[in-house]
């Protein structure tokens, strides 16, 4: 029977020939991933279980991103639980920091999630890396506990919703823009409980750092995983880098989907997604006249090596007004020495902006770029919910590197042609 | 299980950050998430919610982040359910996982109103609202998640598991 990508990797890690959505099934993992907030639960009830090893030291990841390096004792005291458990279970892949970078940039970069994975993380964006080509999906702690024991964990399979990207993508145009439209389109529960399969000439096109963009915020309408299929991008990305053996899987031309979406990327202009949810994108044209306080630029959504590039390319040359902080955080720490030697940062302290080593911090209002009440920012992040970034009158607006970059530099939402 | 509790209305797509902001997490201790539970939302709910008392909201309740607080935060400041139009993925796992209990209707959550009493007989999915005499049905619960209920949430499930393979 035909079958989409999705069910095809859940029906290989479950041990079956086929799989039908709706089905439960029990699946093996490839690798399970926990940070600094939600690993430090998992522990404790990995403990209550009475197993005296995680399954394999190797496919276990633990990431302090989210408040470190520490912001306080609290959040020193939770990275130390991690710590501790890696000592103690002689995991292979706890990253410290200063080697940690933010987890869903990390993974892909360090080649620990390939083609073809399974993988379940407690943090929502780990559906990031069906850009690779793997089933990816966040759970929670308790979860991660029992996968951390078990080496497997229970997946009702989804029905897939199939997105297809025709056309030339504009200049100035990424996977942030498409995912926003789409968002925009179909709403932030659009894809509830479901898989998003993103498809066509326009996706194709995209570099893997503008795919791990769109599936990043495949949660971000509801979506279970979200997943494009391994081409040419992903082998010469993943060659040499994947530390495991990985399978490039396609849906079958005739599988079964719920939906069928289909969009015109040329017709795609940058989009700004209005507070205070991911669906109230509009076209940055239509933006208005939005004056800001604060733009952000990374995260797991946009703290790519492109993004960074984008930014600079806005950037170089500029000053950002005087009435903006620009804040700017790598994705990891290769991602920052890259930037460093390609003069991206210097391009950036020049402009008036501020580097931050990776890390979650401002994109969920933990540290390093609180909004006060009343402060509005443009940030290439993923959510914009109420007190996302700070106070609970604070406004967040989402957008790609380059219109953000721009924003920094007209002190109002605008798009990079109009900074000349 | 009968649950009985007094309502707490909210609208569609209550998220994460809403339930228990994240500049809360850096600790997990209940107690103290509970201080905050939907503070975002409603400012005045940490301080009056009692015991009991029952969350009813719209659709894709619990969307966004994937952190298990927020389902620990309401359990821990004495609410006994949520029931919403449709609940977000992983929340709706998370609920489940750590007992938290859910009951996905969206005719109850469009009739029910700000301030009744609620009765809930969770076995059978049937909701009252005791204040307008009215009945609704949840959404029957998946047989594998009875399972889970009834091993006492995923940890002793998977505990038994565990113990059954030695």
């Amino acid at each position: 029977m035909a079958m989409t990508i999705t069910e095809k990797i859940l029906a290989d890690h479950a041990g079956k020939k086929q799989v039908e959505p709706g089905e439960l099934i029990s699946v093996k993992v490839d690798l399970v991933l926990g940070n600094d907030i939600t690993a430090p639960v998992a522990i404790k009830e990995f403990e209550k279980i009475g197993v005296a090893e995680v399954f394999d030291r190797e496919r276990v990841a633990l990431v302090p991103d989210h408040f470190t390096p520490n912001k306080d004792i609290k959040s020193a005291e939770q990275s130390k639980i991690l710590r501790e458990f890696s000592k103690k279970h002689n995991l292979a892949n706890y990253f410290e920091v200063g080697r940690a970078g933010i987890e869903h940039c990390l993974l892909p970069e360090e080649g620990l999630v390939g083609p073809g994975d399974l993988v379940i993380g407690a943090d929502s964006h780990t559906c990031t890396y069906g850009a690779l080509g793997a089933f990816s999906t966040g759970v929670g702690s308790t979860d991660l506990a029992a996968a951390m024991a078990l080496g497997e964990t229970w997946l009702k399979v989804p029905e897939s919703i199939k997105f297809e990207y025709d056309g030339e993508m504009q200049p100035w145009v990424g996977g942030k823009d498409m995912i926003l439209h789409t968002i925009g389109d179909i709403g932030v529960d659009g894809a509830l409980y479901k898989a998003m399969e993103f498809t066509g000439p326009a996706v194709e096109k995209l570099s893997m750092d503008g795919r791990f963009t769109m599936c990043n915020m495949a949660v971000e309408a509801g979506g279970k995983n979200g997943i494009i299929a391994p081409d040419e991008t992903t082998r010469v990305y993943v060659e040499g880098r994947c530390k495991r053996p990985y399978r490039f899987y396609r849906s079958d031309p005739d599988a079964k989907y719920e939906k069928i979406y289909r969009y015109d990327a040329a017709q795609i202009e940058p989009q700004v997604a209005f507070p205070h949810l991911p669906e109230n994108s509009r076209p940055v044209s239509e933006a208005g006249n939005i004056e800001i306080d604060q733009v952000v630029i990374g995260s797991c959504t946009n703290g790519r090596m492109e993004d960074l590039r984008e930014a600079a390319r806005v950037l170089k040359g500029r000053k950002v007004h005087k009435n903006v902080r620009l804040i700017i955080f790598p994705g990891t720490p290769k991602i920052y020495l890259q930037a460093l030697r390609e003069g991206l940062i210097e391009t950036f302290v020049e402009a008036g902006g501020v580097v931050s080593t990776p890390t979650c911090g401002p994109c969920l209002g933990g540290h390093s770029g609180i909004l006060a009440r009343g402060e509005r920012c443009v940030a290439t992040t993923n959510r914009n919910f109420v007190g996302r970034m700070g106070h609970p009158e604070s406004e967040v607006y989402l957008s790609n590197p380059a219109v953000a970059a721009a924003s920094a530099v007209l002190g109002r939402i605008g798009g990079p042609w109009e900074v000349d | 299980m009968e649950i009985k509790g007094k309502v707490w209305k909210f609208g569609p797509d209550i998220d994460t950050d809403a339930i228990i902001p994240a500049r809360y997490l850096n600790t997990s201790d209940p107690e103290e998430l509970a201080r905050h539970c939907m503070e975002d939302a409603d400012p005045s709910f940490p301080a009056r919610v009692r015991p009991g008392d029952v969350i009813v909201a719209g659709k894709n309740f619990g969307c966004g982040s994937s952190r298990e607080h927020a389902p620990i935060a309401i359990k821990a400041a004495g609410v006994s359910c949520v029931i919403a139009a449709s609940f977000a993925r992983i929340f709706y796992r998370n609920a489940f996982n750590i007992g938290l209990p859910i009951f996905e209707s969206p005719e109850a959550a469009g009739g029910i109103g700000q301030g009744d009493e609620v009765a809930v007989d969770a076995a059978a999915g049937i909701i009252t609202d005791l204040t307008t005499g009215k009945t609704y049905r949840a959404a029957p619960v998946p047989p594998f998640m009875r399972q889970i209920i009834a091993a006492g949430g995923l940890i002793n499930y998977v505990a038994g598991k565990v113990r059954g393979n030695a």
